[in-house]
């Protein structure tokens, strides 16, 4: 909407032909400009340039929708009214369902703590049939730090549903329905992006999984603010994949070690003495999410997994339904198991605590190290 | 010189000019016949810009008898307004103290935070609350909610608005005491309906779509609160030229603004945080830089101190600097639980 042409929006002749002749054509151009500049650059009165200027935004602007008829509309045409289900109990039904179509949802945690794992089974999932709770599409899953293991796919796929998959045909289809992308530089992530807007809504593609969004520009950049910037484009474009197509979109972040000259508090803060000096999240916890603030402020969800005391636990960290639940976990040959489906309810910014105790053990794809 | 202060195009001002007309009263008795031979320009011109001129001049003519300055108001007219000003409640008690009464119409209110503290929860929660009806001290408004950053959840809201309806059958049974009178007969469902919801994906359908409310809310002229969650995503990401972003703000908050006292309604703009490098130190602050700091009315930020939520007025003409604790439930934003909360005044 924003790159529509004056040409096209029926405005009166005289000033079509002068936003023409200034080299106005689309309407961002229109819009971006104040009034006053308008008057100078055109040449024209205010009530002129005012009158102009309604009628293009008029054009421009969204449509309404009522709260009710979004919501009926959402019910009627999506599976489960826009959630995915991850099988995982106590998770769905603190998510209201599952993982939100739409929007993106961010797995965040140390090394090897499963967050490749769930991807993995989420894009199995995805791939099943409605009957089984899947999306009945295909997945792009785009496999920047060459994680993706196959074998491991169908093992899970295998153990968690062996009615379909102990048939070669079956398993065949399922597996078909996934594709993998191994962009090797940004540039080469950036043109998968545009191919992937092309080819979203004509393939039935059901779900995106990015697996890492740190590891794209982590060659590239050290800084986390850097690596937001460059990531600034690409995170806008994914939002926007994730709104027209309605698909769930899972990202996974790294985590790095927190600085001491991070930002954690206000100037009011900082001024007043007694204020309780805290921290977000204890000095106990030195490890924060790879990507800066923009990004956490853009992701809809975040779930963080960690490992506390040899504990593994994955946390609803951030969720505009969901209160700040964690819920144990373990990694299986069938993929990621809850341990509770009651989640423990956590006060305050400990939720977003990322902690790596008594975490050692490295997953290699032979599942060595399994509980 | 008088002239410039008309609202009419360049060439023609300069036309003005060059003919020797460079003070209104020059044009206070000409024909517009004669004008355009003067200027040389079509008759139908000539008596536009004798319309311009006849507009402002009327315009100090009439007010010369009455007041000083056009359009003034004088203070004590202004308090009268003030008192009878309207609040929405943010169904927190605590806040609603630190805020006065609640979010004030006719006002714009900026309230940031970081990720996850509530912005998008206090700001479904403000849609709710504005369509509480005129018995149990509401507007009985309606709501727009501009999305920007696709955070709102219709499942979410249909529970926060459960839980409002919860409430109010609550207050009646508790004060009213007569069983059958007053009952609620509003509904969830009713309570969505009269939220208007637009999706905005990039900064221009922002800036179109916020021309485009005032004629919005002429035809629909029962909404109170426009609440934009939030107003920093797209000018965060697209922009090259800084100062562009400063005016195309500017404008933007301006508009708002006349929007507010225009249709005396709530104006609630969401706003992120990033960092400022200030007095030697990395600090929060809201996004958008210092000009758009200037812009708004109000300024509440959300912040974490401890284990608990709290708000504070970080800029207001007319309130203290002061703190309160909330908190997050699944029936919205409420009171802080804890036992060991008070109102900080700094």
């Amino acid at each position: 909407m924003a790159n529509k042409l004056i040409s096209e929006i029926p405005l009166p002749k005289s000033i079509a032909n002068v936003f023409s002749a200034r080299n106005i054509s689309i309407a961002k151009e229109a819009l971006s400009l104040t009034e006053f500049e308008l008057m100078e650059l055109l040449d024209v009165g205010l009530t002129e340039v005012r009158s102009a200027i309604s009628q293009i935004s008029e054009i421009v602007a969204p449509p309404y929708q009522t709260a009710l008829s979004l919501m009926e509309q959402r019910l009627r045409n999506e599976h489960l009214g826009g959630h995915f289900p991850t099988g995982l109990k106590g998770l769905d039904a603190a998510l209201c369902g599952g993982i939100p179509f739409g929007v993106l949802t961010e797995l965040v945690g140390p090394a090897g703590i499963g967050k490749t794992q769930f991807c993995l089974k989420l894009s199995l999932l995805a791939s099943l049939p409605t009957n089984y709770g899947g999306l009945d599409g295909r997945v792009i899953y785009i496999d920047v730090e060459s994680k993706f293991s196959s074998k491991r796919l169908l093992e899970i796929g295998l153990r968690s549903f062996p009615e379909i998959f102990r048939m070669k045909e079956m398993a065949k289809e399922m597996a078909g329905r996934i594709l993998v992308l191994r962009p090797t530089s940004l540039s080469e992530f950036t043109e998968h992006l545009q191919q992937i807007k092309v080819s979203l809504l004509q393939n039935r593609v059901k779900m995106l999984v990015i697996d890492s969004m740190t590891a794209i520009v982590s060659g590239e950049h050290e800084h986390g603010s850097r690596r937001e910037q460059t990531l600034s484009w690409h995170i806008s474009f994914i939002k926007s994949l994730a709104e027209l197509s309605r698909i769930p979109v899972v990202v996974t972040n790294q985590v790095r070690s927190r600085n001491h000259n991070e930002a954690s508090q206000y100037s009011f803060q900082v001024q007043s003495k007694d204020a309780p000096t805290e921290t977000l999240s204890g000095y106990d916890s030195h490890l924060v999410a790879a990507m800066g603030i923009q990004w956490a402020h853009a992701v809809t969800t975040r779930l963080v997994l960690e490992a506390k005391s040899g504990q593994r636990f994955i946390k609803v960290a951030k969720s505009p339904i969901s209160p700040p639940l964690a819920f144990p976990f373990h990694i299986t040959s069938s993929g990621i198991l809850l341990l509770s489906n009651e989640g423990m309810e956590l006060m305050g910014p400990e939720i977003n605590s990322i902690r790596c105790q008594g975490h050692n053990e490295i997953i290699s794809f032979g599942m060595e190290s399994l509980h | 010189m008088e002239i410039l202060r008309l609202p009419i195009s360049a060439s023609q001002r300069g036309k003005l000019i060059s003919a020797g007309y460079t003070s209104l009263y020059s044009l206070s008795s000409i024909s517009s016949s004669d004008l355009a031979r003067e200027l040389k320009v079509p008759e139908s011109e000539a008596l536009e810009i004798l319309k311009a001129v006849s507009h402002t001049r009327g315009l100090e003519i009439s007010n010369a008898s009455c007041s000083i300055v056009e359009g003034a108001q004088n203070a004590w007219d202004m308090l009268h307004e003030e008192e009878s000003l309207m609040h929405i409640t943010t169904s927190s008690a605590d806040l609603d103290n630190i805020l006065g009464g609640g979010i004030h119409c006719k006002e714009v209110t900026e309230i940031g935070g970081v990720p996850g503290i509530g912005k998008t929860q206090l700001g479904i929660q403000i849609a709710v609350n504005v369509q509480i009806p005129h018995d149990f001290g509401g507007l009985g408004g309606k709501a727009i909610y501009i999305d920007t950053e696709g955070s709102f959840m219709v499942e979410r809201a249909f529970q926060i608005a459960e839980a409002c309806i919860e409430d109010m059958s609550e207050y009646n049974r508790f004060l009213r005491k007569d069983f059958q009178a007053c009952e609620i007969r509003m509904q969830p469902k009713d309570i969505l309906e009269n939220i208007f919801y637009f999706r905005i994906c990039s900064y221009t359908e922002q800036i179109a779509l916020i021309n485009y409310l005032d004629k919005f809310i002429s035809e629909h002229k029962d909404v109170k609160v426009v609440v934009v969650d939030s107003v920093t995503f797209h000018f965060r990401q697209d922009f090259d030229d800084m100062a562009l972003r400063t005016r195309v703000l500017s404008g933007m908050a301006l508009k708002l603004m006349n929007l507010a006292k225009k249709f005396s309604l709530a104006v609630v703009l969401l706003n992120q945080v990033t960092t400022k490098h200030t007095e030697g130190s990395f600090q929060l602050a809201l996004a958008l830089g210092d000009s758009w700091s200037h812009t708004c009315t109000n300024r509440i930020v959300l912040y974490w101190n401890g284990n608990e939520r709290y708000a504070y007025i970080d800029k207001s003409p007319s309130l203290r600097s002061a703190s309160a604790a909330y908190s997050v439930t699944a029936r919205g934003i409420r009171n802080s639980s804890s036992s060991c909360k008070r109102i900080k005044m700094m």
